[in-house]
């Protein structure tokens, strides 16, 4: 059901089950951003929904690319406004790699997002960040189409009411 | 038992919280005479090896239970089936029945069914409630005992007396230790792929009495035996941080290794035990580090803008081998054990990753990646003589055998309901098998043997 196509709207709709729906509606009709869409702005449905909580890497790396860069610039920006929230930065690696080995490179990734979103503003003091190697995937197939899913830093939002 | 040698042995073999108190006595030659030289004898330093033809006809039970001495005879001949250098024989062919440890072969018997050695034994419990065990071993064409010794155990440890007479026939016949009673540090895998439980848990190492100790409220990972005592050493996703953990396997008491500022991971003994060593993120790095258990002090070993992580060391605790992307990609270096003079070692194309430094030495086992694949191999230590022992999609994380003939690693199968499970491989490439284990199992370490 997934393609490289859209992989990345699919991916806001797998943030969980009950948004499948509505995001993959909306991610037809709307940019990202705040907008009239139902979510209270400023929750953390908000964050997942409208501005994005994650960015990919490519295999063994953990450079940010325009996008990865465009999205964590609407962090930034998001987070500015919403001032209430830490963050924790996860990094997280693709399951073709040796454990111990992306275990750091999960850390390398989840490092340059946090990097660069404190280089947008956000202080370094709201932000922590923990590795998870390729231990928790997100997606389960055994093709390109999932491992480029898996290769992913995620901001989530530590003290989000919802 | 007049023939009994009353020269006493002990085996004091890694001691387990249950399982304690083994003796050992040798048993004297029943009616042959001590010949200096046997006839049967296993060459293992060989490649593919044709699996010396053994007869393990069931222990007697001398009026006890039958059904404990078929099974300790079971697990015997399982244990040497699975070394891949004994092919037991089908008992259906046996033309002398009812052996124990008292009667006296018919050689010519054996030799017609084509067995080269041959272990008869008997297993009784004790009024005192405890079992003795004795066993001979024969050579079969010399027509003479090649080995005989008698146990007293409590009667829940009957597998690991089984072991034990296994180690013993091992040992006699290739002349090298045997490795049958240890067992098998793991992390058990269950639920979905995405949302993975995962517990650290010890099995034996022919996947018999697996126990968990922990119960999967945290991530675990990594999970590697103490050389010296029955301590492991595993990252824990616990705390501030993902840290190395420390956890004593008799008293359940566990620590955190080390006041580090950021998480740990990849730890490993040192091989006199007294020092963990491991990677230390710090940033977009991984360096290593070494905390001494006793003086809690800690020291870096490397200082570099790179991934420096699963580092081992050698045997004798002089070198320690890792794995690094300084280069660019994971590579195998290998550094003294201060940190200086790091060099360099794997050379062939794709990348090399979690070496571990054989028990004798003279080998590094590692995972390597190359197109797609993931093999098990192993070098020299200056990098020489690479050899691949097995390959397909998800291979990793080789570790050694205590007496260094045999590889644990595992074997990941893609998909959705894939998931790792636990394989052996010989030396030579030779004899793989897999490790039964309840769930999918992950990150398998050997214990040590301990005499």
């Amino acid at each position: 059901m997934l393609n490289l196509a859209n992989y990345g709207r699919v991916l806001r709709a797998a943030i969980t089950g009950a948004l499948v729906m509505l995001v993959a509606a909306c991610a037809q009709t709307q940019p990202d951003g705040l907008q009239g869409n139902g979510v209270a702005p400023g929750t953390g449905q908000d964050f997942v929904v409208n501005v994005g909580d994650r960015v990919f890497f490519d295999e063994d790396q953990s450079t940010l690319n325009a996008a990865a860069q465009s999205t964590l610039s609407k962090q930034a920006a998001w987070l500015g406004r919403y001032s209430k929230y830490t963050i924790t930065v996860e990094g997280h690696a693709d399951e073709r790699g040796t454990r111990q080995y992306n275990i750091a490179l999960g850390a390398r990734r989840a490092q340059s997002a946090r990097d660069y979103l404190v280089s947008q503003g956000v202080p370094a003091s709201r932000i922590k960040t923990i590795s998870y190697g390729k231990e928790r995937p997100v997606a389960v197939c055994n093709d390109s189409s999932c491992w480029t899913q898996n290769r992913r830093a995620v901001t989530v939002l530590n003290n989000a009411t919802q | 038992m007049s023939d009994l040698n009353t020269r006493r042995q002990f085996l004091s073999r890694f001691s387990f919280a249950a399982v304690i108190g083994f003796a050992a006595f040798c048993l004297g030659v029943a009616s042959f005479g001590q010949s200096a030289k046997a006839l049967v004898e296993i060459d293992i330093t060989q490649g593919q090896i044709e699996p010396m033809p053994v007869a393990l006809p069931s222990f007697a039970a001398d009026g006890g239970d039958p059904k404990l001495a078929e099974e300790m005879t079971g697990v015997i001949a399982a244990d040497l089936k699975r070394s891949g250098l004994f092919r037991p024989l089908d008992p259906a062919s046996f033309i002398q029945g009812n052996m124990s440890v008292n009667t006296t072969p018919r050689f010519g018997d054996w030799r017609t069914i084509g067995a080269q050695a041959l272990l008869s034994g008997s297993v009784v419990k004790q009024s005192d409630g405890r079992l003795r065990a004795e066993f001979r071993l024969w050579d079969v064409f010399a027509s003479e005992q090649m080995l005989g010794q008698q146990f007293y155990t409590t009667a829940d440890n009957w597998r690991r007396l089984a072991h034990i007479i296994a180690d013993a026939v091992y040992e006699r016949l290739t002349g090298e230790k045997g490795y049958f009673d240890t067992r098998i540090v793991f992390i058990d895998e269950t639920g979905p792929k995405n949302a993975r439980v995962k517990r650290l848990a010890i099995m034996d190492q022919d996947g018999a009495n697996v126990r968990y100790l922990t119960q999967g409220q945290n991530l675990v990972l990594t999970p590697r035996f103490s050389p010296k005592s029955q301590e492991i050493t595993y990252m824990s996703y616990e705390g501030t941080d993902p840290s190395v953990f420390l956890l004593n396997i008799e008293t359940g008491q566990r620590e955190i290794v080390g006041n580090f500022p950021g998480m740990t991971f990849a730890p490993r003994f040192s091989p006199d035990g007294q020092q963990v060593i491991m990677s230390l993120q710090q940033g977009a790095n991984a360096n290593l580090f070494t905390m001494d258990l006793r003086s809690r002090r800690t020291t870096r070993l490397t200082n570099s803008t790179a991934i420096d992580t699963s580092p081992s060391f050698s045997p004798d605790g002089q070198r320690v081998v890792f794995e690094s992307d300084r280069g660019g990609t994971q590579q195998l270096y290998v550094m003294n054990a201060d940190g200086s003079n790091a060099q360099r070692i794997s050379f062939g194309p794709g990348r090399y990753s979690t070496p571990v430094w054989s028990p004798r030495g003279d080998l590094i086992a590692f995972t390597k990646q190359h197109q797609g694949r993931f093999m098990i191999g192993v070098m020299s230590p200056e990098g020489k003589g690479e050899r691949v022992l097995t390959e397909g999609y998800h291979n990793e994380g080789p570790a050694w055998s205590p007496n260094g003939r045999v590889l644990l690693f595992f074997r990941d199968t893609p998909g959705e309901n894939g998931g790792p499970q636990v394989w052996t491989v010989d030396l030579t490439g030779y004899n793989e098998q897999r490790v039964v284990t309840p769930a999918f199992a992950s990150d398998p370490s050997w214990s040590p043997l301990i005499d």
